[in-house]
């Protein structure tokens, strides 16, 4: 029994964990699929979670601070697409500008604002996101299993666990069950094509892009109003990149990224309690083996070593229409 | 057909770019109710304005040039070396098990024994993401991203259950012994009479910097190889067409590029902290790739770069002190350089291409 409620504690902080991942992993899936490298997914969390902390506290509503670290998010979209898109600049280049534009704005205005030494204050009330209880959650608690589990694992989330979660099917939909989904995948693979056959390459990555913007707000937002309560420097702590890593992971597929970003958010789980590990498996894990393993899976990954993660073709170049 | 003279390309450009960051930066104070020309000044007079400041800018400045000849030469081979930050941490490992498991005599061979430590494994740590870039295709920027992770990860584990001393509850080594510590710039000036501060922590670290930065200008501009990894990083089918092997330039340029940037571990590690701390890089790997774009690649570009760099670093270390900007208006800095020098260069180019077109007209 003892074993079941540590399973179902581990789940649970499994779903939670891997939310903040799923939406920047989807994020980044729209702007790759569209050929434009985004490895400023961790500055636009970032600079989401700080922006809709600070809104949320000051106007005590937390829909008012989602709005907020959406803006925020989108404000340094439209910085990588101008410069990625529009001046053609280096795609790396301008998302490693992106981390640290937010790394350091994100503590310099924090500093102004609230004099917290680069912190908002803590969120409570409506201010930040409730757990919702799902229907049914007492008239289920009486059964043996499925009751806690119920409880615990399916219910009980906010709002923004629930929104990421449906995030999968419908990015599955839109990228592969419309017009603009075609069209998307196409210019990142072929953009020559799309310009031929009198579709604004420009227009599609900008659309993609702006996707991406809107994914990482939520994200941000998540982490500072939902899974903390607040925002403190640096919070993202390098969830971008193991976002990141979990859509290379997925092979740029949206039912993949679940997947990948669950397990990533396993490890970050197993990671906070190590204790577990050695009482069920009997030895002793580091906690930094589990830190750096996403990232060594991935390395493995990337080098072909489990089936090949090829990248949309057209990734990281800038269109140059043909004259 | 030149768009431009080579003059605006190098020095106008730069320039430019420089004047937009730091115009965005001044704004950025303004916003947060500070007085940048207040700020600036008290920048420079903290930075520049006393031997005492001058010596942490140069001890800034060292770990820039490394990393920034690191960034440089991977450019030159057109890859973009984002991991300067994990091969600094393996050459800080690499310092430390030089400097406490072998025996010196005098510092000059600790130097170079320390050197060639930091080198070794900074390489080292570069050279999977090489291989898996030259011959598996593995994006190069996202490879190396992962194995910064997996080195702070690794010098954590390293540093808080192997190479503690069971005494301390410090998550760092044993300091090194008295017969490796370097000599600071006040014991190698005041011999020539020239007093320097003697708390500042510049070394003689800045001296193998600056060696490193001729060192690679020699490699990129006279040598065999650096014609190879130029002509390699203008354009790959050229290069393999005149039968040069692409898989051993990535790998080599990788190395050397990995190398150095485990070499700043001797100016933090060996000079300044002698012993390795967690966070022994500073940042500095990550700064290199301003450094790298300011300087245009070239070692002479990131040796200037890297002393403008020391100066924001230490002029921003003093603003922090005694305003309430915090230092993080560096890393702001440090990303409006980034963005208008690498990401937005051709925001900036395009219009002077256009110019002098017309200005050549205009002559003809």
């Amino acid at each position: 029994m003892q074993f079941f409620i540590d399973l179902l504690t581990v789940s649970d902080s499994t779903l939670r964990l891997a939310t903040p991942l799923l939406l920047a992993c989807l994020a980044g899936l729209f702007s790759e699929r569209a050929g434009i490298f985004d490895i400023g997914l961790e500055g636009k969390m970032l600079a989401a979670a700080f922006f809709s902390a600070a809104v949320a506290f000051v106007s005590g509503s937390v829909f008012l601070g989602l709005l907020a670290g959406i803006a925020a998010s989108l404000a340094l979209s439209l910085l990588h697409g101008l410069a990625s898109i529009t001046f053609r600049g280096n795609q790396l280049i301008s998302g490693v500008a992106i981390n640290f534009l937010a790394a350091g704005m994100t503590v310099l205005v924090a500093q102004s604002w609230f004099q917290q030494g680069g912190r908002t204050p803590s969120l409570f009330g409506g201010a930040r996101f409730e757990s919702l209880d799902l229907p049914f959650t007492n008239a289920l608690a009486g059964l043996p299993f499925l009751g806690p589990i119920y409880a615990e694992l399916i219910s009980g989330h906010s709002i923004l666990v629930y929104l990421a979660l449906a995030c999968v099917p419908a990015s599955w939909w839109v990228l592969y069950r419309t017009r603009f989904g075609l069209r998307l995948r196409a210019v990142g693979e072929a953009p020559e094509a799309v310009d031929t056959a009198g579709i604004s390459v420009v227009g599609l990555r900008y659309s993609a892009v702006m996707i991406c913007g809107v994914l990482c707000g939520i994200a941000g937002a998540y982490m500072a109003t939902a899974l903390q309560a607040g925002f403190v420097k640096d919070m993202t702590a390098g969830r971008g990149y193991i976002a990141l890593a979990a859509l290379i992971f997925a092979k740029w597929r949206p039912w993949y990224a679940l997947y990948s970003c669950l397990l990533f958010g396993f490890l970050q789980a197993l990671a906070l309690r190590p204790d577990l590990i050695e009482k069920y498996l009997g030895f002793h894990v580091q906690v930094q083996l589990l830190d750096a393993l996403p990232y060594v899976l991935t390395v493995i990954i990337l080098a072909g070593f489990v089936g090949k993660a090829i990248p949309p073709r057209a990734g990281g170049e800038p269109y140059v229409k043909e004259r | 057909m030149q768009k431009m003279p080579a003059w605006a390309d190098i020095v106008l450009i730069p320039l430019i770019s420089l004047f937009l960051a730091a115009a965005i930066s001044g704004l950025v104070i303004l916003g947060i109710g500070e007085d940048p020309v207040a700020a600036v000044k008290m920048m420079v007079s903290g930075a520049v304005g006393s031997t005492y400041g001058w010596g942490y800018t140069l001890y800034y400045a060292t770990n820039f040039m490394f990393t920034g000849l690191a960034v440089a030469v991977a450019f030159h081979a057109r890859m973009f070396n984002i991991g300067g930050e994990g091969q600094a941490m393996l050459g800080g490992l690499g310092v430390a098990l030089v400097a406490l498991y072998i025996p010196w005599p005098h510092w000059t061979v600790a130097l170079i024994g320390c050197s060639v430590g930091a080198a070794l494994l900074g390489a080292a740590w570069a050279y999977v993401p090489a291989v898996l870039q030259a011959k598996r295709g593995s994006h190069i920027v996202i490879t190396t991203i992962m194995f910064n992770f997996i080195a702070a990860a690794l010098l954590n584990y390293l540093l808080v259950n192997i190479l503690r001393p069971p005494s301390s509850m410090d998550p760092a080594t044993a300091s090194f012994p008295a017969s490796t510590h370097l000599p600071t710039l006040h014991d190698l000036l005041t011999p020539l009479g020239i007093s320097f501060s003697k708390a500042a922590p510049a070394n003689v670290s800045l001296v193998v910097a600056l060696l490193a930065a001729v060192f690679v200008w020699l490699l990129i501009w006279r040598t065999k190889l650096g014609y190879e990894i130029r002509a390699f990083g203008q354009s790959e089918s050229a290069a393999k067409y005149a039968g040069i092997n692409p898989i051993k330039i990535t790998v080599v340029s990788m190395l050397i590029s990995g190398g150095l940037a485990g070499m700043m571990a001797i100016n933090t590690t060996m000079g300044e902290s002698e012993r390795l701390i967690l966070n022994m890089t500073e940042g500095a790997g990550f700064i290199g790739i301003a450094v790298a774009l300011m300087g245009r690649s070239h070692p002479f570009g990131v040796v200037l770069a890297s002393i403008l760099f020391g100066f924001l670093y230490q002029g921003g270390a003093e603003l922090a002190l005694w305003t309430s900007i915090p230092r993080e208006l560096i890393v702001v800095i440090q990303a409006l350089v980034i963005l208008f020098t690498g990401a937005l260069d051709n925001m900036v180019r395009a219009p002077l291409e256009k110019m002098f077109i017309k200005l050549n007209r205009n002559k003809g």
